[in-house]
């Protein structure tokens, strides 16, 4: 019950640092703009297809219809998914860095806190605006809600919605680990967005070609999980993998800032 | 209510804090002297569960440090040298953070941020950024902090460092109006502090605490040279310094390790070799002679070497 409360505590005091500052706006403005140009274009593309299809249909008589879902919504969270490897560095590098420079690490660390409540206060802080970016985003997709004669499929979007934010609650618990590591805000968002890219580039090992070590090499890379769950499939071996690696991450952060206290 | 038993920290090779050991009693307020770098705000890290120690045990109203932290970051209330704040927060704001961090129920909060807001005259600026206050408003703020939760322990780093004078009077007062209620250890390099606001001084240099050689004198009728060797054969002394004698008259400056009389057996030293043991009497050193001692000259370096009692009583 304490433990929940601390964690509050910390929770709405980083969401007060989000909002006071420009970080949580720049973020909500990028995030929904770029959403809504890649909505665009998607549509755009879309439209143009679906009359080429229905020119071919005519001509061979019989229409056929283009999923909305596959060429409209996948697409997007595509998209998104690079947008979330950009802005997440942002949401974390200030996360334990700023704490460090301004010495408030200190309060916390003789506040009757445990290390685990701070880095999931923060973890969760971070994880929360993240979630409200998507939904922000999401709002897009209520117009086909609206307008489409043949509405899309939810499914796919609630799986596809949670794949984007499962793969970038990878990058904001390990971003959160490597804000533990330095005082400055910039070296731990360069340092993590290199990080959150090399993890990217490892899903580029998976091809059907490869050879056992490329598929381990693959299935570590955050992307390769995300396929089916864009798709609408939601594997359990999915969900677990982003878990794990969302724990790992978190893991890391908390020994850090444990280790710390013994070394400094 | 703090118990420090052979304390020790050492970074890599490096000690910083070498085997201090004192207690402070509940109420009391204990001042920690010593030059900047001596190993004071160490410690008090180590007491509010910051560093883990090396070496060494510390206890808070009972709860051990490095067992049970938790338990004593609830008992105590701590100001690091530069106070930690939050610039882009309001002091309401500030408080209401550390009064949630800190388990101050909710029903309780409003009324215990209101008391330590009064008692750290900040009323006035309560809804201001932090980042906009002056060193000395900031000072207080971080003491109103430390003392949100109304803790049994208040530990305080260099409280009054960056002030200017007008301020440095109001947070002595301040911090005597606290003593009482809460037991409270302030570290200070400044001597008139310790003398004006501390009930008691533990003073330490280079990670030691400069542990008390009782200084004696000796009006002694003999030779100097075997009366230096008889007192320096006694158990326990460590140093004998022989003034030049005048009239057959010897005086001479013993130095005892600490917590040993030596007393009835350097007169015992004395008679039993024949000399005439005129006069033996305990000398203490003002806390401004201690300190002058410790920060001038190189002596400092070994404890033992510097003549002065430890728990100098104001």
């Amino acid at each position: 019950m304490t433990a929940l409360r601390n964690i509050a505590a910390i929770f709405e005091k980083e969401w007060r640092h989000y909002f006071g500052s420009p970080i949580a706006w720049v973020a909500l403005f990028v995030w929904t703009m770029l959403f809504g140009i890649f909505f665009y274009f998607a549509f755009d593309y879309f439209l143009e297809a679906s009359m080429r299809a229905s020119q071919q249909g005519m001509e061979m008589g019989g229409g056929m219809k283009l999923s909305l879902n596959e060429y409209l919504i996948r697409p997007i969270f595509h998209n998104m998914a690079v947008v979330a490897l950009f802005l997440a560095p942002m949401l974390t590098m200030r996360l334990f860095a700023e704490e460090k420079r301004q010495g408030t690490i200190e309060l916390l660390a003789t506040a009757p806190l445990t290390d685990w409540q701070i880095v999931l206060g923060k973890f969760l802080a971070a994880a929360g605006l993240y979630a409200l970016m998507i939904l922000a985003g999401l709002l897009n997709l209520v117009l086909v809600f609206l307008y489409a004669t043949t509405p899309p499929e939810w499914k796919p979007i609630v799986t596809g919605a949670l794949a984007i934010f499962l793969l970038g609650c990878c990058f904001l618990a390990l971003g959160t680990f490597v804000s533990t590591l330095t005082r400055n805000q910039i070296v731990a968002g360069i340092l993590s967005f290199c990080l959150f890219l090399g993890i990217w580039t490892l899903g580029w090992a998976d091809n059907p070609m490869a050879g056992p070590v490329a598929k381990v090499v693959a299935y570590l890379g955050v992307t390769t999980h995300m396929e089916d769950m864009v798709k609408g499939v939601l594997n359990l071996k999915d969900v677990v993998f982003y878990l794990s690696f969302i724990t790992a991450g978190l893991f890391l952060a908390h020994q850090s800032v444990e280790s710390q206290r013994w070394r400094a | 209510m703090i118990e420090v038993t052979n304390l020790t920290k050492r970074y890599g090779r490096q000690t910083a804090v070498d085997g201090i050991s004192f207690r402070v009693e509940k109420g009391e307020i204990m001042g920690f002297l010593g030059p900047n770098g001596a190993g004071k705000t160490t410690t008090m890290r180590i007491l509010t569960c910051y560093l883990p120690p090396t070496d060494g045990t510390a206890r808070v109203a009972g709860y051990d440090v490095f067992r049970t932290p938790i338990e004593v970051k609830k008992r105590v209330g701590y100001i690091p040298e530069t106070p930690p704040l939050y610039p882009d927060m309001t002091i309401q704001e500030f408080l209401d953070f550390c009064s949630k961090i800190k388990g101050v129920p909710s029903r309780d909060r409003k009324a215990k941020i209101d008391d330590a807001i009064e008692k750290c005259r900040v009323g006035d600026v309560r809804d201001k950024l932090i980042a906009k206050l002056s060193k000395g408003y900031r000072q207080r703020v971080g003491l109103a902090q430390a003392i949100l939760n109304n803790p049994d322990v208040l530990i305080l780093d260099e409280p009054t460092a960056g002030l200017d004078p007008k301020q440095i009077i109001e947070t002595r007062e301040l911090i005597k109006s606290l003593g009482g209620d809460h037991t409270i250890i302030l570290s200070t390099h400044i001597l008139p502090e310790v003398s004006m606001t501390c009930g008691r001084v533990v003073i330490i240099n280079k990670g030691r605490r400069l542990q008390g050689a009782g200084a004696l004198r000796l009006e002694v009728r003999g030779e100097p040279a075997p009366v230096v060797q008889a007192l320096q054969a006694v158990p326990g002394v460590l140093h004998v310094k022989p003034h030049p004698a005048h009239d057959g008259l010897l005086t001479l400056d013993v130095e005892a390790e600490a917590g040993k009389d030596v007393r009835a057996d350097l007169a015992a030293a004395i008679v039993t070799r024949g000399f005439g043991l005129l006069g033996l009497q305990q000398v203490g050193m003002s806390l401004e002679d201690i300190f002058l001692h410790l920060t001038t000259t190189d002596h400092a370096e070994e404890p033992s070497a510097v003549p002065a009692s430890t728990e100098v009583t104001e």
